[in-house]
């Protein structure tokens, strides 16, 4: 295996690795108005992803970044052909960011309310959109000889774009649920387990249909049986959520995404971006990569650093394993004091 | 305007933008980490009240900092794709390093720090901010790294035939001069930030006479900070100014708008002139002082302007290779100026804070706020100078900024991206604002028994929380 390769099967890794960790952060921000009935369920909803959900955005970063290192030409016209949804992606992934930070820190209820909505909007647009980015790669976008996307943002919204959106959507959402079922107790755990049947029943029919959409004008025999096992997966999620097996069905949602995932880069490969206008203009794992020195460089970094990484990230879910309750996340970020009274001057008389 | 020119204005305001949290993100991380270790050696319960005040001051800057920075990742790529085709075998390297090596490492510790008081033990609890804390001084090392690169291109070759350049060396571009001496410098200017957030915070408070026995601490603190940190700043500084005067003379000529080269250079203070810079109606100068920074000889040669300009139309081929002088000009001034101006007011301020006095005039504590912009707009002169100053490259001598823009976007999408993030950033920057003054006003809650609450209940209970 050579080591553009090599990268090719890395930076699937780290896309799997953000669609699985933001998966869940999106499917929690999105259900947060539906599911949680007052403002102690939404804290507790907020709250489960909250020591995670920066770490796991990181994963984007880093996929971006080492796109940036090991594929300059991709990421050039990735994200230049792409522009608008970026776009879109970047506000969304912006104004999700404050939310929590910014939410907590004034007990109004009108004020959490339009952070509740700002945080849906902010997680359902990306949890949409990557859908549409990568269903439009896989498909292949307009490149021309110099590899420039010649397209626009319509191009990018035909039905099989939408309907790859439509299959990110649903899976985080149902992702999201399974992990609100498995990190929280009473009522809300019960609303998250039935939400998850619900979902599922959208998520199930069209991850099928893009599966075998995508396997039917783009597959090959390896991906055929990763796409294959994905559905299978995705079947023993919800089997598994139906029956209440909460942990068995956030791992069938995990394995779900990372086939997936494996699925469109297998597929894609030895493109990394197939050009609809002419074979011959597609970027390949070859004409894309940078050069030998900048991956060997790399590729040290990352086998050093990665397991590090994935060590400590480990850790944090082992301390915030436990279930939360209303109780157990105390009072919200704004501690109502009021230093100017004369009692609170000072630790002296 | 054209997409350059959009696209010019874009990058401008959200890097600009972006730094305006940075500098705190690094400073007051690692001044939390020493309240917090201070507050674990002494037990004494006012480190513990100004660790959690100035903790939640850090976090809510700490949230604008890095949503404008997932911009900053993207927008190579989306508005320089040229660039990114041109130099991402080099530059690309150190943006993974930081993804990997301090991003990681700043979010999830950050996260666990946020979380894990009372879950932790008290000493892990601490490791969990130091690290947090470490990660982001590495994450501005990583960047300050790759722009040093742009500024003075090291450990590549230009591959022949192919418009697009390789890295031959990594411990070249991590141990480039240019990155060794701007690092300790935005590191330093950010602690100037933290002095005069420490500084106008503690002002505030004490003016009115609330918590004075946690805001006169941390009112010291501020002080010796700035002052400690203006020192150090200018310092750097001036070992950055004799790299650029080797690295980038026409940056140098164009600070001072020196057009002819002088073996006796002056600095001039303040200049009206002609609005291009090249005429000169009236000055305050101080003699030899040019020659001095720039070569620590009073009679040391700096090249002037026009002397680079010929020397570079015969390098580079024809065309000009000036930046906008006035704007190189004044913000090298400005930069200067500001944090000259924090630091002396911090060695003021120390004097009339000594020995546990606390100033009754009510002056000091109008210009202890007063004086909070001073860091930031010299931070922010910094980079509008440092990168003007690079104009017209992107990347010193094999780039230009012309040549690095995208071919595929058009001048309407970058118009919509343009009004879209200026908008929203000016949003995020009132809310931000509003709510750390809100913060700033409630003050720091006394702790009933020094290891805040929850201690001793059953479940452990959050000290931050969303």
């Amino acid at each position: 295996m050579n080591l553009a390769t090599f990268w090719f099967i890395l930076i699937a890794i780290l896309w799997s690795g953000y669609f699985v960790l933001e998966g869940f952060d999106f499917g929690v921000g999105i259900l947060l108005p539906f599911l949680g009935r007052d403002d102690t369920e939404r804290r507790v909803m907020i709250n489960a992803i909250g020591p995670v959900w920066d770490g796991n955005e990181v994963w984007l970063l880093t996929a971006g970044g080492a796109t940036f290192a090991a594929f300059p030409q991709w990421y050039a016209t990735m994200f230049s052909g792409f522009y608008l949804p970026l776009l879109i992606i970047l506000v969304g992934l912006i104004v999700r960011g404050v939310c929590f930070e910014f939410r907590s820190k004034v007990e109004s209820p009108r004020w959490r309310a339009n952070w509740d909505r700002a945080t849906f909007a902010g997680s359902a647009l990306p949890a949409l959109l990557w859908g549409v980015a990568f269903a439009n790669i896989v498909r292949g976008v307009p490149l021309n000889a110099a590899h420039v996307d010649t397209g626009n943002l319509l191009g990018l919204l035909n039905w099989y774009g939408l309907l790859g959106g439509l299959v990110t959507l649903s899976l985080f959402t149902l992702h999201g649920a399974i992990f609100l079922g498995l990190k929280t107790t009473g009522e809300l755990r019960t609303r998250a387990r039935r939400a998850a049947i619900g979902v599922a029943l959208a998520a199930v029919p069209l991850a099928a249909v893009f599966l075998a959409v995508t396997q039917f004008s783009h597959g090959k025999p390896v991906t055929d049986v990763t796409a294959a096992l994905a559905a299978v997966a995705l079947i023993g999620a919800a089997a598994a959520a139906l029956r209440g097996r909460e942990g068995w069905a956030f791992l069938g949602t995990a394995v779900t995404l990372v086939l997936a995932v494996a699925t469109l880069f297998g597929d894609l490969w030895p493109n990394v971006m197939p050009s609809s206008t002419a074979a011959a203009y597609s970027l390949t794992v070859t004409n894309a990569s940078s050069a030998h020195y900048t991956l060997v460089v790399m590729s040290w970094v990352a086998l050093i650093f990665t397991p590090i990484v994935l060590g400590y990230q480990s850790w944090t879910y082992w301390v915030f394993r436990k279930r939360l309750t209303g109780s157990s996340i105390g009072p919200a970020g704004h501690a109502p004091t009021t230093g100017l009274e004369p009692e609170h001057v000072g630790g002296r008389p | 305007m054209t997409v350059l020119d959009l696209s010019r204005w874009q990058f401008g305001i959200t890097t600009v933008y972006h730094f305006i949290f940075i500098p705190l993100t690094i400073g007051l991380s690692l001044t939390v980490a020493c309240l917090q270790t201070w507050w674990l050696i002494k037990k004494d319960p006012v480190y513990l009240r100004l660790t959690k005040f100035f903790g939640k001051i850090f976090l809510i800057n700490f949230a604008v900092g890095v949503v404008t920075g997932i911009v900053q990742e993207f927008q190579f790529g989306m508005n320089w794709s040229a660039y990114s085709e041109f130099v991402g075998n080099v530059f690309g390297a150190p943006l993974a390093m930081e993804a990997l090596l301090a991003f990681f490492m700043e979010s999830t510790f950050i996260g666990l720090w946020i979380f894990g008081w009372n879950r932790l033990s008290p000493r892990l609890h601490l490791a969990m901010i130091w690290l947090a804390a470490i990660g982001t001084s590495m994450s501005a090392f990583f960047i300050l790294a790759a722009n040093s690169w742009m500024q003075h291109p090291v450990g590549y070759r230009v591959v022949p035939g192919t418009h697009r350049v390789e890295l031959t060396s990594i411990f070249a571009l991590l141990t480039n001069s240019t990155a060794l001496a701007a690092w300790p410098h935005v590191f330093f200017a950010s602690f100037m930030v933290t002095g005069a957030v420490l500084i106008a915070v503690s002002g505030w408070h004490l003016a009115r006479k609330s918590q004075v026995d946690v805001f006169r601490r941390a009112m010291r603190i501020g002080l010796a900070v700035t002052l400690a940190a203006g020192i150090a700043t200018a310092v750097t500084g001036d070992i950055q100014a004799r790299l650029m005067d080797s690295q980038q003379p026409m940056k140098m000529a164009a600070a001072e708008a020196l057009y002819n080269t002088s073996d006796a250079a002056s600095f001039s203070l303040f200049t009206i002139g002609s609005l291009n810079g090249s005429t000169e109606v009236w000055s305050i100068r101080v003699p030899y002082l040019l020659s001095l920074i720039a070569t620590l000889n009073p009679h040391g040669t700096v090249q002037g302007i026009n002397n680079v300009e010929r020397a570079y139309d015969a390098k580079y081929g024809a065309g000009s290779y000036e930046p906008i002088i006035p704007v190189t000009y004044w913000s090298f001034r400005l930069m200067v100026g500001f944090g000259s101006l924090a630091a002396l007011l911090a060695a003021i301020g120390l004097w009339l804070t000594r020995r546990r006095r606390i100033p009754t005039s009510r002056w000091f504590y109008r210009i202890a706020l007063w004086a909070l912009p001073l860091p930031y707009l010299a931070s922010t002169m910094g980079w509008i100078f440092t990168e003007m100053g690079r104009q017209p490259w992107t990347v010193f001598g094999l780039l230009t900024t012309a040549q690095s823009v995208s071919a595929g976007v058009t001048a309407s999408s970058v118009i919509i991206s343009l009004t879209t993030f200026t908008l929203l950033y000016a949003g995020l920057a009132a809310i931000a604002g509003w709510l750390i003054v809100r913060h700033v006003k409630d003050g720091a809650p006394e702790e009933p028994d020094g290891t805040g609450p929850g201690a001793g209940a059953e479940e452990p209970i959050p000290v931050f929380s969303y």
